[in-house]
């Protein structure tokens, strides 16, 4: 993440642009379809999401994975009187996330199926796709902000209208929480540009610019941070402010609640990665016991509370909480090998939460319950699902050869070296993760099926074939993560020298990475 | 001793916008009184058409202000600046609006004549007089030109009680705070010696002692309850959710948009450009009054039932942001900074979304203009799922959600607190909205997302858009979005604001 922009496309095809707008159009068109035509409108949101999903691999395959600075970059005026342009770049850190993004979203469409009213479900949708893909590419606070606002509309609009029981309850929740956090961060932002603006020369909005030129007081630069973080903490969710959180999960149709385990709660750690440490290094630095100890709360707690869940979609919700916190912690143990275990691993959790939120899905539409007492030896009645929930649930606590267990090692191992006790106290959460899971799985799975639960139907084709790239996933990050690693691992690393540069830190030299080669796969 | 009386020279030309809008307020008076009725529509489209013409010669004089600058009208008594033209422009598209808005209504009402259009237009002038106003006088003689004619607006639904009711209230208390404004004038002219504000910038120079500081100081809290009062903006705001509910909801969105603009840029233009000198003294004023007036306006909406009312609360919420616009033109005493930009931009934007939404509200009132309620709208999306789409952006937009024009205006008034380092203010102001923004989920939670209970009962004399609320409508999503989308030419338009009409020798 350094200034200098290697600037792959220069007059090339706008392949980020392209990420942003063609979800967006897709859902103006998604829109404007007739009612009366709903086979159009399913193959237009199918055609846009999955050439965004397309597009995505594409960059994906000809990013430079030496690079350590942002690739694709375009950059054009928007608000020109303020400062303001339509700035997007993708580096290490963000790349999987935007890849991510941009497989997820056709499979939710595929695979979920919103039994009513689906013009308006797509569209939403398609609009949460563009807005999300915005957040991940933004390089322009002004927009990185608008992107991270509008995705609570279709968001809130997704979950008063397609969820559960109490949805409007929860839609609205979530709406409040999370505007709430970025009313501070707007006041944050603009406070940013005009107390650096004797620094960079100028008033901008543009965030490379702003963090490699300016400099702030310790302490103003410990209030801007702040206002970021509030805004991403209420995203992550970070202890105390994750109340939001279950009720939003729980009460969001199924595909409501992959998209927002799989890649919104991603918007707040890395957030707090993007605008939050690499904007104010030293006053993220100097702060970071704060973090370290809600994060390491928030794993502790999250497990806890998970294991008392009656239901398995709250259970899953706090699962996540007990998830994020290892990423923040990873995060502000400010070492090579942590932050990139937490940028891995907050593909790892958009993966196997996503495929968790699938699976329960499924399973609510069976037997329309989720409550874990009224389920009973499904693995009596349907083996292969619940072999593939197995297999989703161990990638999920974190066992060796699957996905979740490479990027908790990376944060815990690296966390050790600077984060020592911390680390120590949650490390404990990941034995409670297998309590909590498999406990659920005992009484959901294991027994034999009473009278409601015979009839609980296998696997079927379609569902089989949306959960495979999931499956592929967690088997390939878990056996071989290194091309992953690799492409992580030069921004992880030009971040951390951004981080030393602008504070008083200095990594230990037992966690430095060697200067050739990234991290070896553990 | 007045010894003789010399008639000031007067730049016709210069007035062009104040004269058309003169010129067709009598024509509605008394052409259109003494002639048959008119055609459908007609009266509503000669309004707009008026209001057209007038801000058409707006933005020639705005040419002329930007190759010759700014400078005074009829002997010092008027400004002619980008910033009078400005405000000239909003209140003509908020009357075009509320013209557009009433034309059906009046049909649906049963009520009669282009009366309404005639007192809308002059109610205008006196907005458009008040924004131009160089001296106290002439300031109050606009005030009380724009509120006479509104409290008769808001009382005219003869058949509605709650209309007779807001007639009233509106009269007694506004009568109340007119006293209160002429008193302060009173007691500046007391302390400054006049009420030209020219004068009132020279008196500063005198000696400390024949100025009365103590005089001044009280005029201007009297100033600011008489302003206050207009803006809406708590504690002077009790009586908004009453009259806006009340009165015919054209005349509501003609009241929220233009009473406000009027009362806001005279806010201005007396604190900023009159009394700049002592902008230590008030700035702390126009803090707590912005503070209450934000958590006021956001946190009563909360307990509301009734959409005209959350709407009177939201405006006065609207109020409290744009006096964070002012609070910051008091920092630099308006010369430099952007308070009085991003507030005059504020007030255009919120023109068109508080327009627009009871545009929104009048189509679902119903004959009889009393289903306002919360429940009215419940399903409105089934029923007409355009209008409600509407009613969604103008929501939106007013809880400040990005790429709509609501968010521009709020983004711009904080950016103009934080560069005034009133970090505090603007932190408030955004944690009102956060609480506001509840408000306008609740309506969209009954549009879109509750089950139609009543939706059987609604359906039975189903939704009639009308044209020319259609139009209004159109033209206000359309806007809303624009502005959204590409705010870079307004923003460069307000700007030219803060170039106000000074005497010589003032550089603010």
């Amino acid at each position: 993440m350094i200034a200098a922009e290697s600037g792959l496309d220069a007059g090339g095809f706008p392949i980020l642009t392209a990420l942003v707008l063609v979800p967006a159009i897709g859902s103006v068109l998604v829109a404007v379809t007739s009612k009366r035509r709903p086979e159009f409108v399913k193959l237009i949101a199918l055609l846009s999401s999955v050439f965004t999903g397309a597009m995505s691999v594409w960059m994906l395959s000809s990013f430079d994975s030496s690079g350590s600075g942002f690739q694709f970059v375009s950059k054009h005026e928007w608000i020109s009187t303020w400062g303001i342009s339509w700035h997007l770049g993708v580096d290490g850190i963000s790349l999987f996330l935007v890849v991510l993004t941009g497989v997820l979203f056709p499979l939710a469409i595929i695979g979920v199926d919103p039994h009513h009213d689906e013009k308006p479900y797509l569209a939403w949708l398609l609009l949460l796709e563009a807005g999300v893909m915005g957040s991940f590419l933004s390089l322009d606070l002004f927009l990185f902000f608008i992107f991270f606002e509008i995705v609570l509309v279709p968001m809130y609009f997704l979950i008063g209208g397609w969820g559960y029981d109490k949805r409007v309850y929860a839609a609205t929740k979530f709406f409040l929480y999370t505007m709430f956090g970025s009313a501070f961060m707007l006041v944050g932002i603009i406070a940013t540009v005009f107390l650096a603006r004797d620094d960079v020369g100028k008033i901008t909005f543009d965030l490379v610019e702003l963090a490699t030129k300016a400099n702030f007081a310790a302490s103003t630069g410990r209030w801007l941070f702040f206002a970021f973080a509030i805004a991403f903490a209420v995203k992550v969710p970070m202890f105390p402010l994750h109340t939001w959180l279950p009720d939003a999960h729980t009460q969001a149709p199924t595909a409501g609640s992959v998209v927002l385990a799989a890649v919104m709660l991603k918007l707040g750690t890395y957030g707090l990665l993007r605008f939050g440490v690499y904007l104010f290094p030293s006053a993220a630095y100097t702060t970071r016991a704060i973090f370290l100890t809600l994060a390491v709360i928030g794993i502790i707690y999250g497990a806890i509370a998970a294991t008392m869940q009656k239901d398995l979609k709250r259970l899953v919700a706090y699962s996540s909480v007990a998830h994020l916190g290892f990423i923040v912690l990873g995060t502000f143990a400010f070492t090579s090998q942590s932050i990139s275990g937490g940028v891995l691993q907050m593909i790892n959790h958009g993966v196997s939460t996503g495929a968790l939120f699938l699976l329960v899905g499924m399973i609510y539409e069976r037997r329309h319950t989720r409550q874990i007492a009224e389920l009973k030896g499904l693995q009596t009645v349907a083996p292969v699902f619940a072999a593939l929930f197995t297999l989703v649930m161990l990638s999920s606590i974190g066992v060796p050869g699957l996905n979740g267990f490479v990027g908790e090692f990376l944060i815990l191992i690296g966390s050790f070296a600077t984060a020592r006790w911390w680390t120590v106290v949650a490390a404990a959460g990941v034995i409670l993760a297998a309590l909590y899971l498999l406990w659920a799985y005992q009484r959901v799975f294991h027994g034999e099926p009473d009278e409601d639960n015979k009839s609980f139907a296998e696997l079927r084709w379609k569902e089989g074939m949306v959960l495979l790239p999931f499956v592929a996933a967690i088997v390939f990050v878990g056996v071989y993560p290194k091309p992953m690693l690799d492409r992580i691992q030069p921004s992880v690393d030009a971040l951390i020298a951004h981080v030393e540069d602008h504070s008083s830190y200095v990594q230990p030299a037992t966690v430095k990475p060697p200067a050739t080669e990234g991290t070896e796969a553990p | 001793m007045i010894a003789e009386f010399n008639a000031p020279s007067i730049d016709w030309f210069a007035l062009s916008p104040l004269l058309v809008l003169l010129g067709g307020g009598l024509v509605m008076l008394v052409v259109a009184a003494l002639t048959p009725p008119w055609p459908k529509r007609l009266y509503a489209f000669t309004t707009v058409a008026i209001a057209a013409a007038a801000i058409v010669m707006t933005c020639i004089q705005w040419d002329n202000i930007s190759d010759s600058g700014p400078k005074f009208l009829v002997g010092d008594a008027l400004s002619f600046d980008a910033f009078s033209m400005f405000g000239t422009i909003i209140l003509c598209v908020a009357v075009a609006l509320a013209s557009l808005v009433t034309d059906d209504y009046l049909r649906r009402e049963g009520m009669d004549g282009p009366e309404i259009y005639a007192l809308f237009l002059m109610s205008t002038i006196g907005g458009v007089v008040m924004v131009m106003a160089n001296d106290l006088i002439v300031l109050f003689l606009g005030l009380e030109t724009l509120s006479i004619a509104l409290y008769v607006l808001a009382a005219s639904h003869r058949k509605r009680i709650e209309s007779q009711e807001a007639g009233i209230k509106y009269f007694v208390l506004g009568s109340v705070s007119s006293a209160f404004f002429l008193y302060g004038i009173a007691l500046v002219y007391g302390g400054t010696g006049s009420t030209n504000f020219n004068a009132i910038i020279a008196s500063f120079d005198n000696a400390p002692g024949e100025r009365k500081d103590a005089l001044v100081l009280v005029g201007i809290g009297l100033l600011l309850v008489g302003l206050g009062f207009k803006v809406a903006a708590a504690p002077f705001h009790f009586w908004t959710p009453d009259v806006y509910q009340g009165a015919p909801t054209p005349v509501t969105a003609f009241m929220a948009s233009a009473a406000k603009t009027a009362a806001f840029a005279a806010m201005l233009r007396v604190l900023v450009v009159a009394l700049p000198n002592w902008k230590d003294d008030w700035r702390p004023a126009i803090w707590a009054i912005a503070v209450l007036t934000l958590a006021v306006g956001a946190i009563s909406a909360v307990v509301q039932t009734n959409v005209k009312r959350m709407l009177a609360y939201s405006s006065i919420n609207h109020a409290g942001f744009i006096l964070l616009g002012v609070e910051a033109a008091g920092h630099s005493g308006g010369s430099t900074g952007e308070g009085m930009p991003r507030a005059m931009l504020y007030l255009l934007l919120y023109t068109v979304l508080v327009c627009g939404t009871f545009a929104v509200v009048a189509v679902v009132s119903g004959v009889g203009d009393d289903r306002t309620g919360l429940d009215s709208f419940r399903g409105l999306a089934k029923r007409k799922p355009l209008i409600a789409l509407a009613l969604t952006v103008f929501l939106l937009a007013q809880a400040g959600v990005p790429l709509t024009a609501g968010f521009t205006a709020k983004f711009g008034v904080i950016r103009a607190a934080v560069e005034e380092k009133s970090y505090a203010l603007a932190i408030i102001a955004m944690v009102s909205s956060v609480i506001a923004a509840f408000l306008y989920l609740r309506i969209m939670v009954s549009v879109w997302l509750a089950d139609g209970n009543d939706a059987d009962a609604a359906a039975a004399e189903p939704l009639r858009v009308p044209f020319s609320s259609g139009l209004a409508i159109t033209l206000c999503v359309g806007f809303t979005l624009l502005v959204g989308f590409f705010p870079n030419w307004l923003i460069d338009a307000s700007d030219k604001v803060v170039e106000v009409a000074r005497p010589l020798g003032i550089g603010g």
